[in-house]
C-alpha cells in the first residue's frame, strides 16, 4: 500500500487539489469580472488576487512537472490525448496572466485586457473541467502511447464537467470576494454566491450520476466493501458543507462561505480519488505501471518531503501578510 | 499543403518558437532580480534615495517581464508532453525529477516572495522586504541551475542506464546533475543574463539622456550598467571559450559546424571568420580565414590536428548553415559588448560618461544586444546537437508524440498569433515604461500610504524632486 508509486500518486493528487482550490478562486474572480458594477470594483477584485496568483498557478506547473517526473508514461499518454484542451488552457492562462500587469499600463486598451482576463479565466476553467471529464471517460492506450484520435476528448460528458468547473470556480471566486471586500461589492458577491452554490451542487450531483455510465467499474469501486464506508461519507460531508455554506451566506459571515466552498471542492476531489484508485489513467493504466523507476521516485521524494512543507509555510506567510480586506488605494501601480 | 510538412517538423518549429519566446524573459528577469536585490541593499545601506527610486522603477518593469516569463514558462512545462511524449516517457525518469526540483525549489520561492517584494514593503518592514527581494533573486538563479542541468544532461548524458522499455533509468544522481557540460553552460547562461540586463538598463538610460529627460537616477543606473559591461564581458568571453573547449570534447560535431570545418585539418585548422556554408558541396564558399587560429583557440596549439565533418556519418550531422551563422552573431555581439565596456572606461576616465550623443546612441543600439546574443547562442547549441534530443542516444525523430500534423499545425498557428499579439503588447508597455526617466516619488517607503506634506514641513523641502500633493 505504501510503496513509492502510491505515495507519489498521493502527492500528485495533493498538488492538483491545492492547485484547484487556490487557482480556483482566482480564476473565479476572473469569471466574475464582467459582473462588477464599477471600474473601481474591478480594480479591487484584481488586487485581491494580484499578490498571490502566480504562486497559485505554480501548483499547476507542479502538477504537470510532477507527473512528468514520477509518472512519465502517464504524462506521455495524457498530454497527447488532451492535446486540444491543454493547449487551449495554456493560451487562456497566457492571456489572463499578462492581464494582471497590462491593464494597469494602458488607458484606451484597458477594456481589451479586462476581456483577456475574463475570457482567459473562463476558458482555462472550462478546459480544466473538460480535461477531467475526458480522463474519467478513459483514454485509449496501446503499448506505452496514446492510441486515440485528436477529438476523442470531446463528448457531452466532458463538456458538462467543463461547465461544472466554471460554475464551481465562480463560487470559489464569489465567496473569496465576500471574504476580501466590503460594501457594495461584497453584497453583490454574496447575492451571486447563492445561485452559484446551488448550481455547483446540482452539477456535482449530475456528474456523479453520469460517472458510472462512463465505465461501470466506477460503480463497483464506490459500492464494493469496504470502500462503501468512505462512499457514504462523501455525500454526507458534501451536504454538511452545503449547509454551512448556505447558513454562512444567510447570516452574513465573511469567512465561512469561502471555507465551506473549499470544503465542497476537497470532498468532491476525494470522491474522484475513490473513482480512480488504483488507476492512474483510466481505464487501463495503473499507478504502478505508469510510475518511473524507483531511483527517480526516491530522489524526487527526498526534496519533496523537505521542500513542500517549506513552500506551504511561506505561502501561508504570504497570505497572512495580505490578510484582511483589500485596501482600495493600495497597490504599486 | 499540410501534407507536405510532417508533424515532426511542425512540432520542432513549435518548440523552437515557444522556447525562444520564453528564454527572452528569464534572460532578462534573472539579471533584473539580482539588480533589484543590489539596488534595495544599497538603499538600505546608504539611505541614498536614488537607489530607492531605481528600485521602484525597475520593480514595475520586472513585474511585467516576470509575468510574461511565468505564462510562457507554463506552456513549456506542458510542451514536452503534448508534442514530445515519447521523449517524455523515455527521458522523464531522469529529467523529470530535475524539473520537479526546479518547480519546488525555485518557482515556488519566486512566486511566494514576489508579492511581498512588489506590494509588501510597508506591510512587512524593510528587513523582511529585503529578505523577500533576495529570495526572488535567489529563486531565479536556482531555476536557471536546474533547467540548465536538464539541458546539459540532454547534451552530455551521464549517470544513467537503459531499461527494457527503452527508458533512461537514473543510476547516479550526482553524475546526472553535474554532467560534463553543466558547469560551463550554467556559468555561460547566468553571465549572459547579467549582460542582457546590463545592456537593457544602459539602453534605457541612453535613451533618456538623448531625450534630455535624464534624472540623477538615470545617470546612476547608466554608470552601474557600464561597470557591469566592463567587468562581466571579459568573464563571459572567457567562460564561452571554456564552454567551447568542453563542447569540442563531448560534442565535436557541433564545434565542426560552428567552425564550418567540413574537412579535417591534420596540421592546424584555420579560423573561418566569414563565408557561405554550402551544404551540397560540403564546403565554405568565399571563406575569409586565418590559418591555424582555430587550432590555437580550441587546442591551444597552432599545429594541433582537428577533425572535420567528413569524419561524422551524414545521418548524424547537424545542419551547418544555421549553427555557423548563429555562432558568429553571438560572438560578434560579445565583442561589441566588450567594445562598449572599453569605450565607457575611456569616457569615465575623461569624466564624459554622461555626455556624447554617439556614445549614448550606441548604448541604445546595444540595448537589445543581450537578447539577440542569448537567442543566437541557444540556436547554436540546440541546432548543433541535432539530430538528437538525448545526445548520441535518442533521435529527435524518435521523440515525437503520436499527434496528427493538422493538430500541431493549428496549435502552432495559434501560438504564433497569440504570442506576437500578447508579448508584442507587453514589449510596447515595457518600452513605454523604460522611455520615462525614473523619478523620486517623494514617498516615505516605510509609511502606509503617501507621505504628502508631513506636518508643518512641506514635502518639497524634504525631497526636492517631489511634486506637492502627488
Amino acid at each position: 500500500m505504501f510503496d513509492l508509486p502510491t505515495i507519489w500518486a498521493a502527492i500528485i493528487a495533493f498538488a492538483v487539489l491545492t492547485y484547484v482550490i487556490l487557482d480556483g478562486f482566482d480564476l473565479g474572480v476572473g469569471i466574475l469580472f464582467p459582473f462588477a458594477r464599477t471600474d473601481r470594483d474591478r480594480d479591487i477584485m484584481m488586487n485581491s488576487v494580484a499578490p498571490v496568483w502566480d504562486g497559485n498557478e505554480t501548483w499547476l506547473v507542479m502538477g504537470g512537472g510532477g507527473l512528468f517526473a514520477v509518472f512519465p508514461m502517464a504524462y506521455a499518454v495524457i498530454m497527447p490525448a488532451l492535446y486540444m484542451p491543454i493547449v487551449l488552457m495554456l493560451l487562456a492562462l497566457v492571456f489572463r496572466g499578462v492581464a494582471f500587469e497590462y491593464r494597469w499600463r494602458v488607458v484606451r486598451w484597458r477594456g481589451l485586457w479586462d476581456w483577456a482576463f475574463i475570457g482567459g479565466s473562463t476558458v482555462a476553467a472550462f478546459c480544466q473541467g473538460v480535461a477531467l471529464g475526458a480522463l474519467v471517460q478513459g483514454i485509449e492506450v496501446e503499448g506505452r502511447a496514446y492510441a486515440g484520435g485528436t477529438w476523442d476528448w470531446l463528448t457531452p460528458f466532458s463538456l458538462l464537467t467543463g461547465a461544472a468547473l466554471v460554475v464551481g470556480y465562480a463560487l470559489l471566486g464569489a465567496t473569496w470576494l465576500v471574504m476580501k471586500t466590503e460594501t457594495d461589492l461584497q453584497g453583490l458577491m454574496r447575492r451571486f454566491a447563492w445561485p452559484l452554490a446551488a448550481g455547483t451542487l446540482g452539477l456535482i450531483g449530475l456528474v456523479s450520476l453520469l460517472t458510472p455510465f462512463q465505465d461501470p467499474v466506477y460503480f463497483d469501486r464506490w459500492f464494493a466493501f469496504p470502500a462503501v464506508l468512505y462512499s457514504v461519507g462523501v455525500p454526507t460531508l458534501l451536504l454538511l458543507d452545503a449547509l454551512v455554506l448556505f447558513r454562512g451566506l444567510r447570516d452574513g459571515h465573511d469567512y465561512t462561505p469561502f471555507l465551506a466552498s473549499l470544503g465542497i471542492f476537497v470532498v468532491s476531489f476525494i470522491g474522484i480519488g475513490i473513482s480512480f484508485y488504483p488507476m492512474m489513467v483510466p481505464p487501463a493504466l495503473t499507478i504502478a505501471e505508469a510510475a518511473a523507476p524507483d531511483s527517480s521516485l526516491a530522489f524526487a521524494l527526498v526534496g519533496t518531503v523537505i521542500l513542500v512543507p517549506m513552500i506551504l509555510a511561506y505561502t501561508a506567510y504570504a497570505y497572512w501578510v495580505f490578510r484582511g480586506k483589500v485596501d482600495p488605494d493600495a497597490g504599486y501601480h | 499543403m499540410l501534407d507536405a510538412v510532417s508533424a515532426e517538423t511542425l512540432a520542432r518549429i513549435q518548440f523552437a518558437f515557444t522556447v525562444s519566446f520564453h528564454i527572452i524573459f528569464p534572460a532578462f528577469s534573472i539579471g533584473l532580480a539580482s539588480y533589484l536585490a543590489v539596488l534595495n541593499a544599497q538603499w538600505l545601506r546608504t539611505r541614498d534615495r536614488t537607489y530607492l527610486t531605481l528600485f521602484d522603477y525597475w520593480k514595475k518593469i520586472f513585474a511585467v517581464a516576470f509575468g510574461m516569463g511565468v505564462v510562457s514558462g507554463i506552456v513549456m512545462s506542458y510542451q514536452f508532453g503534448t508534442n514530445w511524449s515519447v521523449f517524455s516517457d523515455r527521458a522523464g525518469p531522469v529529467v523529470g525529477p530535475l524539473m520537479a526540483y526546479e518547480v519546488l525549489s525555485a518557482f515556488f520561492l519566486e512566486a511566494g516572495f514576489l508579492g511581498i517584494m512588489l506590494f509588501g514593503r510597508e506591510k512587512v518592514g524593510e528587513r523582511l522586504h529585503m529578505f523577500a527581494t533576495a529570495m526572488v533573486a535567489f529563486g531565479t538563479l536556482l531555476s536557471a541551475t536546474w533547467i540548465l542541468s536538464v539541458n546539459s544532461w540532454m547534451q552530455t548524458p551521464a549517470g544513467y542506464s537503459i531499461n527494457d522499455a527503452g527508458q533512461f533509468v537514473p543510476e547516479d544522481w550526482w553524475a546526472i546533475v553535474f554532467n560534463p557540460s553543466f558547469p560551463y553552460r550554467l556559468m555561460h547562461m547566468v553571465l549572459a543574463a547579467y549582460l542582457t540586463t546590463a545592456f537593457v538598463v544602459a539602453g534605457a538610460a541612453g535613451w533618456q539622456m538623448l531625450r534630455g529627460t535624464a534624472t540623477a537616477a538615470t545617470r546612476k543606473m547608466f554608470s552601474m550598467a557600464m561597470w557591469m559591461a566592463v567587468i562581466v564581458t571579459p568573464l563571459q568571453i572567457y567562460a564561452g571559450d571554456l564552454h567551447g573547449i568542453n563542447t569540442l570534447e563531448h560534442q565535436p560535431a557541433k564545434v565542426m559546424a560552428m567552425e564550418g570545418h567540413y574537412d579535417s585539418h591534420p596540421d592546424g585548422a584555420p579560423l573561418i571568420l566569414f563565408g557561405i556554408p554550402n551544404a551540397e558541396e560540403k564546403r565554405i564558399d568565399h571563406a575569409v580565414e586565418i590559418p591555424k587560429l582555430s587550432s590555437l583557440i580550441l587546442k591551444h596549439d597552432l599545429n594541433a590536428p582537428l577533425d572535420g565533418l567528413d569524419t561524422i556519418p551524414d545521418d548524424d550531422e547537424p545542419p551547418v548553415g544555421i549553427v555557423f551563422w548563429s555562432f558568429r552573431v553571438m560572438v560578434a555581439l560579445g565583442f561589441a559588448m566588450l567594445g562598449m565596456g572599453l569605450w565607457s572606461l575611456w569616457r569615465r576616465r575623461k569624466d564624459t560618461l554622461f555626455e556624447g550623443r554617439w556614445f549614448h546612441r550606441a548604448a541604445v543600439a546595444m540595448g537589445p544586444s543581450g537578447f539577440v546574443a542569448v537567442l543566437a547562442g541557444w540556436i547554436t547549441t540546440e541546432v548543433g546537437r541535432q539530430p538528437f534530443t538525448v545526445y548520441g542516444l535518442m533521435r529527435t525523430s524518435d521523440s515525437l508524440s503520436p499527434v496528427e500534423a493538422p493538430a500541431v499545425a493549428t496549435s502552432l498557428l495559434v501560438f504564433i498569433v497569440v504570442y506576437f499579439f500578447v508579448f508584442g503588447a507587453g514589449t510596447v508597455y515595457l518600452l513605454r515604461l523604460m522611455g520615462k526617466a525614473p523619478e523620486d516619488t517623494g514617498l516615505d517607503p516605510t509609511a502606509e500610504g503617501p507621505l504628502r506634506t508631513a506636518g508643518i514641513t512641506p514635502a518639497p523641502q524634504l525631497h526636492p524632486d517631489a511634486i506637492p500633493g502627488e
